[in-house]
């Protein structure tokens, strides 16, 4: 680095001075993610249950001169250990370097949010209070005096709602103000039995000097509640000896006034009784209390009824796959025809032969074929973030939490579980919010089991080649279910087998009904939707030009040449097309990827599968979308010439008998998630070995089912 | 002693104990039902597996197996 560079890099650094780094957190589903989204234009994902954001993410933006760093924590009741999320929340504000806490509080349910809000006071850390969702508080009659509130907590606290972006800029500014100036001490207080042993410690360490890095007031309340780091440093210096019997004997006064043997529960109990006297300063009810039912009890009297709860939820959901196909089957025809047109169109621009097929029949069909279902997807996202962001989700859970126990699994699984029908990646990601290492390793081996999006074009390509329109959508909800029963007995014999213990206790919140902005579907959906349409443009693209290069190379030249002569000899037209049909068949089979089908057709063979379907599942480990673009590279090559049945679907029920479709679309349902999503199971398992354990586990049940469901199907006669 | 799980549908108690292993107390303490907190029973799902009840404003779902761990009396 010359002089010069050397000499201009600390004009640089003022920027830093002026960096905010925020930590926002607050109890799980108060809409910390939607806030950030709401401060800045990003778009995490927000959901109506707990647990949607269970890492860390990182947002920044600009404002004035400052430069922000927000960093969305997953939502935590207390500081507990209790799940994953709640780990990464708590040794993230325990030993993260950050500026300045946001407590993210619910308006409509202040008194359950203060209990974690007096936690964070006890920390030595600048804390602003944002009161979000202050427009449905005051819709339902809750006056909130925030200027009190502030004067009483020693925090400022800020009116906020980030659905209806309000006040956010009133919250940022005083982040700046807090951020300029010194911390000031909360005011929190205790019950007068603990104030008088905090005072007693807080007299000790003044008469020995103790040199400490926070309040003595913090240190006593630290060491009253074990923090651990508080006794790391203290108990290294010589007036330990001296403090300790000191803190013994507080504590046991402390346990003693709240007659338990829980330091944990007294110090619940503290903190209960200073936010319910908070409560009766600061909050107001603007009419009286009305006893009539709130809008969620009213749903929640239908939705979970103890006899309409499951059949509802089951209409519901066969409903979504009616609509999936249904709805999604209209511009299938238009997107079809376009890309027919299209690779067309293109075709005839290219003079060079090779260049041509590449391009028409590798690129264009394949990722064609992929592209026509994204309507379906669209359907099927939307289903999903609806019951996400409704709360219909955690209803669900409650309903099958009985039912899901019987095989082994736990009611809170299911929100894991439906992810997974979107995409496998975040339902192993959402698996977190079980607590239990044996429950949740159990739902990771079961989450392949929901058949992910990616996997629903095969589905409905094969639903419409088998069945009539009328009844597709059946069939549809049907793979789904028979997927999902799967999952579920796979569970049971897990459960007898690798996860044998006992299991964990169920406790969840129930949020309350919230129907979503249309901009957050928007988002929502537009994302997932996004994410499939860049996939077919790039992953797959690139996968489909492989299984062209693959299926059209090496060039047999003497088959060629033969058939050539026979074509040119042939008397009709007729004859002409069924030489040159035989031709492509021939070259295929001689192709790298007709020796890679041959070579491995023995295994697929005793489940009806031919080479062409078994290089379509083995592609289909890279990414299940492959399976639809390799389908199509293979039958539009064979079938080129024919324009009777240049359509993928009319093409797969003439050449594939209905028992080994039964065959492949019980692998697909079954065996080894994509690529992306096998390095995050392992990830989340927690280690290599448990990605063979499922590699294995998946193959074997697959390999069974399929074999069953082959040779079951033909002894019915089909 | 009367239970969580023995309480009828709307019936109104307040928690006098809590006998769960330490984990799953303190998961409970951290939801608001503690000693002395008024809980509202609002559902049972079929065969009482899993109950709704209500502390303040927030409704928790839990098992029965949890629910007959946790000691009320009469509001």
């Amino acid at each position: 680095m010359s002089q010069n560079e050397m000499n201009r890099q600390p004009k640089v650094c003022p920027i830093i001075a002026n960096h905010i780094k925020i930590a926002l957190v607050g109890q799980p589903n108060v809409g910390k993610s939607m806030l950030i989204n709401s401060v800045s234009n990003a778009h995490l994902h927000v959901g109506n249950f707990s647990g949607v954001t269970v890492d860390k993410t990182e947002v920044l933006f600009d404002y004035k001169d400052y430069h922000f760093t927000v960093v969305d924590l997953p939502g935590t009741y207390a500081f507990t250990d209790f799940t994953i999320e709640e780990k990464v929340t708590h040794k993230y504000l325990c030993n993260e370097d950050y500026d300045l806490i946001i407590n993210v509080v619910d308006s409509t349910n202040l008194e359950k949010n203060l209990q974690l809000t007096s936690e964070l006071l006890t920390m030595n850390k600048k804390i602003v209070i944002a009161l979000n969702m202050s427009d449905e508080a005051a819709k339902e009659g809750i006056e909130i005096d925030e200027k009190l509130m502030s004067e009483l907590l020693g925090v400022p606290c800020i009116k906020v709602s980030a659905a209806a972006k309000t006040g956010i800029e009133e919250l940022i500014e005083t982040v700046t103000q807090v951020y300029a100036h010194e911390r000031v001490e909360s005011k929190l207080i205790f019950s007068e039995a603990v104030e008088e042993e905090i005072e007693k410690i807080v007299a000790f360490l003044q008469k020995h000097h103790y040199d400490a890095n926070n309040s003595y007031r913090n240190v006593a309340i630290n060491l009253l509640q074990n923090k651990e780091k508080t006794y790391q440093r203290i108990s290294k210096k010589a007036i330990w000896t001296e403090l300790q019997p000191l803190v013994v004997e507080a504590i046991h006064h402390i346990e003693l006034h709240h007659n338990t043997d829980d330091l944990k529960e007294a110090f619940a109990e503290e903190y209960s009784a200073f936010n319910k006297g908070i409560i009766a300063e600061v909050v107001r009810y603007k009419e009286e209390k009305k006893e009539e039912k709130t809008v969620t009890e009213k749903i929640d009297n239908i939705l979970i009824h103890p006899l309409y709860g499951i059949p509802i939820f089951l209409f519901l959901m066969w409903g979504l796959f009616q609509l999936t196909f249904v709805l999604g089957a209209l511009p299938m025809d238009l997107i079809s025809g376009f890309f027919d047109w299209f690779g067309a169109a293109v075709g005839s621009t290219i003079s060079n032969e090779e260049v041509r097929s590449l391009v028409v029949d590798g690129l264009i069909s394949g990722v064609g074929a992929v592209i026509l279902f994204t309507p379906n997807i669209i359907i099927l996202f939307i289903g999903i973030a609806l019951l996400e962001t409704t709360g219909y989700m955690s209803r669900v859970a409650f309903l099958l939490d009985g039912f899901f126990h019987k095989f082994g699994l736990h009611g809170q699984s299911f929100i894991p579980l439906v992810t997974g029908f979107g995409c496998s990646i975040p339902a192993y990601m959402s698996a977190r919010i079980l607590k239990n290492d044996r429950d949740r390793l159990l739902t990771l081996f079961i989450i392949s089991f929901m058949s992910c999006g990616a996997r629903l074009p095969v589905y409905v390509l094969f639903a419409g080649a088998f069945f009539s329109e009328a009844v597709a959508g059946n069939v549809l909800f049907a793979i789904y279910i028979t997927g999902a029963v799967m999952g579920l007995i796979a569970a049971k014999v897990l459960k007898l087998t690798a996860f044998k213990g006992v299991d964990e206790p169920f406790v969840m919140e129930m949020p309350k009904y919230r129907f979503p902005t249309m901009r957050l579907l928007f988002h929502t959906v537009w994302g997932e939707t996004k994410m499939y349409l860049k996939k077919a443009g790039t992953f797959i693209a690139g996968a489909t030009v492989l299984i062209w290069f693959l299926s059209n190379y090496p060039h047999n030249v003497e088959l060629e040449k033969s058939y050539t002569a026979k074509i040119e000899q042939a008397q009709t037209k007729q004859e002409q097309n069924i030489l040159h049909n035989e031709l492509s068949k021939k070259e295929l089979e001689v192709s790298y990827l007709g020796k890679i089908g041959k070579f491995s057709e023995p295994v697929f063979l005793p489940l009806g599968l031919d080479w062409k379907m078994a290089v379509a599942l083995e592609a289909g480990i890279a990414a299940k979308e492959v399976i639809v673009s390799t389908l199509g590279v293979l039958y539009s090559l064979g079938d080129s010439v024919d324009a009777q049945s240049h359509s993928l679907k009319t093409a797969i029920s003439k050449n594939i008998p209905f028992a080994s479709a039964v065959a492949f679309i019980i692998v697909i349902m079954v065996y080894l998630p994509c690529f992306a999503a096998s390095i995050v199971f392992t990830r989340e398992a927690g280690g290599i070995k448990y990605f063979f354990y499922l590699l294995a586990f998946t193959s074997i049940t697959a390999y069974i089912l399929a074999f069953l469901g082959y040779h079951i199907t033909l002894l019915l006669g089909y | 002693m009367k239970n969580l799980l023995n309480c009828h549908k709307g019936d109104k108690v307040k928690v006098t104990k809590i006998n769960a292993e330490y984990n799953l107390k303190q998961r409970l303490i951290s939801f608001g039902v503690m000693k002395g907190a008024e809980v509202e029973v609002l559902e049972h799902a079929p065969r009482k597996k899993t109950i709704e009840i209500k502390v303040g404003k927030m409704r928790i779902a839990l098992r029965g197996e949890e629910a007959e761990l946790i000691e009320v009396e009469a509001a």
